[in-house]
């Protein structure tokens, strides 16, 4: 089975880590409250769905 | 006969999905409208709404098979009573899924899946027969009569333009502005967007210029200031920086 020859340096782990990154999740403003929400679902906030109660808050 | 859903199995085996899919068939229609997993909606949807048909099809083959399927008599009962009556005049479309994003502690995406409400007014059937019509219209100008389809599209094309500058309103901010047209789409000489909430206009250098559904136009930059609107703060607050560079 391979395996590797070398310990890998501290340097080459954190450069690689180094491109890990959070993306910010794309949001929509609600047009019921106007707060920011995911796209294609209901708010969070105020619960609407296409001008439509969907879930209770 | 009808194709096996592609993939894994809910829950992994046929039969525990067959379970699963009964039970949320049994609670959607006991209470109406029940919370899952956007995968689990998305399953249920043709199998709910086949046992709707069911329902409607009333007969005793199609009560036996639904009770085979959801075995708990009271929920076929008011499947073939209430639910079916209520959708007597749909055809098809007894559910809607609406996403209503991830669940806290796993992050499973989430939707709400609900009967529909009843139909108010039956689609008409010269409506229906209209559309059918046009259908079949159109697969023959495919077929090659596209001339013919191209002259009677033309002038219904150019119809719905001359009845909008017909429905032109007074200028809602006086002069060197302009009511929204009813397409959203930019009044002639009418560049700039305003929204009425915020009281700030857009010009088409704003980064938000895009995004804005204008409420109001205006022509010049002076008009927007005289009407009461402001220039968003972010490209204020660059412009001032600037001066006070100079």
């Amino acid at each position: 089975m391979a395996v590797p020859k070398r310990r890998m340096s501290r340097s080459n782990t954190r450069s690689r880590r180094a491109q890990w990154k959070a993306q910010a999740v794309a949001t929509v403003p609600c047009p019921q409250c106007k707060s920011p929400k995911l796209p294609h679902a209901a708010c969070g906030v105020c619960g609407t769905y296409n001008g439509r109660q969907v879930v209770e808050v | 006969m009808p194709q096996p859903t592609k993939g894994a199995r809910l829950g992994g085996s046929p039969a525990h999905q067959r379970l699963m899919l009964a039970n949320l068939a049994t609670s959607l229609f006991r209470h109406g409208k029940i919370r899952t997993t956007e995968t689990k909606a998305k399953r249920l949807r043709p199998f709910a709404e086949r046992l709707v048909t069911f329902g409607k099809r009333g007969d005793l083959n199609s009560r036996r098979r639904a009770i085979a399927v959801l075995r708990d008599k009271e929920v076929v009962h008011q499947l073939f009573e209430e639910i079916a009556r209520r959708y007597a005049n749909r055809p098809g479309g007894y559910t809607r899924t609406t996403k209503i994003g991830p669940r806290k502690g796993d992050n499973a995406p989430m939707a709400v899946i609900e009967l529909v409400e009843e139909l108010a007014v039956a689609e008409p059937e010269a409506k229906r027969a209209a559309r059918k019509a046009a259908k079949a219209d159109a697969v023959a100008a495919l077929a090659g009569e596209t001339d013919e389809a191209d002259e009677a599209a033309a002038p219904e094309a150019k119809a719905p333009e001359t009845d909008l500058v017909g429905a032109d309103e007074e200028p809602p901010y006086g002069e060197g502005s302009h009511a929204p047209l009813e397409d959203d789409s930019q009044p002639e000489g009418f560049p700039i967007k305003g929204n009425e909430d915020s009281k700030l206009y857009h010009t088409t250098d704003s980064p938000s210029y895009k995004r804005t559904v204008a409420e109001v136009w205006f022509a010049t930059e002076e008009a927007a200031e005289a009407a009461g609107f402001q220039k968003p703060p972010s490209q204020r607050d660059k412009d001032d920086s600037e001066d006070s560079a100079e």
